[in-house]
């Protein structure tokens, strides 16, 4: 249960992190060390280096705008969890970061180290995706923006080449009307989510996201069940436990996370509705 | 290897060690402090919990070297501190131990949910206790004795 030998390096900007992770092929980024920890722990990740990115200043940013804000990758879950990151929907950044593990996994899981890392069991990456987030990712090569919903391509695996580090987030600040509706299954408070919906929308900007995910799922939007969910808030009777039904079936799920994804939409679905 | 620095119990101390080292073995074995405790070695009991600059942290899944500078509170630092003095009383009155293996990072958390949420309630308490795991108590004793504390410590 302890690391394999490894290197450590701490760098004080991200040109010096960029270059490191140049200089290795068998490099790993480590910020809170709240995912990768583990991993180093049990052997189920052995690099050679660990780049130390947690004191990078660059990472800690926040700029809140009128219409946008943007958060740096190294803020921490705690951050959220305290109200000192601006919720670009009230009360949403808290409630999230609340249901994340334990305080003293908050204290240093960082939510940009939750989008690289990708676990499909996650709270931030389905919740960054209902809200239409983009990263601004550093590389050798310079910057590029990567919208959330293309991070993750499978399980703990992303878009993101060897040399690049996910900088800083940027969300659309949502009408003061936007409605949210979660529900996140787990067994014990803290717990990694076996199934979990959110919906987020903002009828003024004529937008409604509903993302599900957790246990094996990646997270999904699901569309047609959104504009639904939309519809029926414009007062319309569109059927929603039939589009769910449709939408559901359409991925290979087991008797049992279809019934906790069923629920879980339809929760979430419950509240933003009202009901 | 490299060499760290960083404060235990207001005390400084420098060691050499492997990069790979965790802060829970840096105290335990280059600061001789054995009551923080390894359990899981992967984030989920709680039995390493210790406070860094202030905030509780998993020790397991802290390299001792990504600590450097910073200022560390096992449960052996905490003489003279009076909120710490009314929880070790409450739980010796409410039985909040038996081993005594999960205790130190109950402590720990506990002493975080006293001065950071003077207000918890039962139910809050009991959510934040959710990630120290205890295989002797029940647990009732445990936020019984944090419950109490919250009363004597903001005077209620």
């Amino acid at each position: 249960m302890k690391p394999a030998p490894l290197e450590y390096e701490r760098p004080s900007d991200m040109a010096d992190a960029i270059r490191l992770l140049g200089s290795s092929e068998n490099a790993k980024l480590i910020a809170g060390g709240q995912s990768l920890g583990p991993m180093l722990n049990l052997r189920v990740a052995t690099p050679d280096l660990l780049i130390d990115i947690s004191r990078i200043k660059e990472l800690h940013r926040i700029e809140d705008k009128a219409d946008e804000i943007t958060i740096g990758a190294g803020l921490r879950h705690a951050d959220f969890e305290d109200g000192r990151v601006p919720s670009p929907v009230e009360g949403l950044f808290p409630r999230i970061a609340a249901g994340i593990a334990y305080r003293a996994v908050r204290n240093r899981g960082t939510v940009g180290g939750s989008l690289a890392h990708a676990d499909p069991a996650a709270d931030w990456p389905a919740v960054m995706i209902a809200l239409g987030a983009i990263l601004t990712v550093r590389g050798a090569s310079g910057t590029r923006s990567v919208a959330v919903s293309e991070l993750a391509t499978g399980a703990l695996e992303t878009c993101l080449e060897q040399d690049e580090i996910i900088e800083s987030i940027r969300i659309r600040r949502h009408g003061k009307k936007t409605k949210v509706g979660r529900y996140k299954v787990n067994k014990k408070p803290g717990d990694f989510a076996e199934a979990a919906a959110i919906v987020v929308s903002d009828l003024e900007a004529g937008e409604t996201r509903l993302v599900i995910s957790g246990g094996r799922i990646m997270p999904e939007i699901l569309p047609r069940t959104a504009a639904v969910i939309a519809a029926r808030m414009h007062g319309k009777t569109d059927d929603l436990e039939s589009v769910v039904e449709t939408e559901l079936s359409s991925r290979e799920l087991s008797s049992y996370e279809h019934g906790l994804f069923r629920a879980s939409i339809l929760r979430a679905a419950k509240e933003v509705l009202g009901g | 290897m490299k060499t760290v620095s960083l404060i235990v119990n207001d005390k400084p101390y420098t060691a050499t060690v492997q990069e790979r080292t965790s802060l829970a073995d840096f105290v335990r074995q280059d600061c001789l402090l054995t009551g923080t405790h390894v359990g899981c070695e992967h984030g989920m009991c709680g039995a390493c919990t210790v406070l860094m600059d202030g905030d509780p942290v998993r020790s397991c899944l802290t390299l001792a070297v990504a600590a450097e500078g910073r200022s560390i509170r096992t449960v052996e630092g905490y003489d003279g501190d009076k909120a710490m003095t009314v929880l070790r009383r409450c739980f010796s009155e409410f039985h909040a131990l038996q081993c005594g293996f999960c205790t130190p990072g109950m402590l720990a958390t506990a002493y975080d949910i006293i001065t950071r949420l003077p207000h918890a309630d039962r139910a809050q308490i009991k959510y934040e206790l959710s990630g120290n795991i205890c295989r002797c108590t029940g647990y009732l004793g445990i936020v019984d004795a944090i419950e109490e504390a919250l009363k004597r410590v903001h005077g209620r």
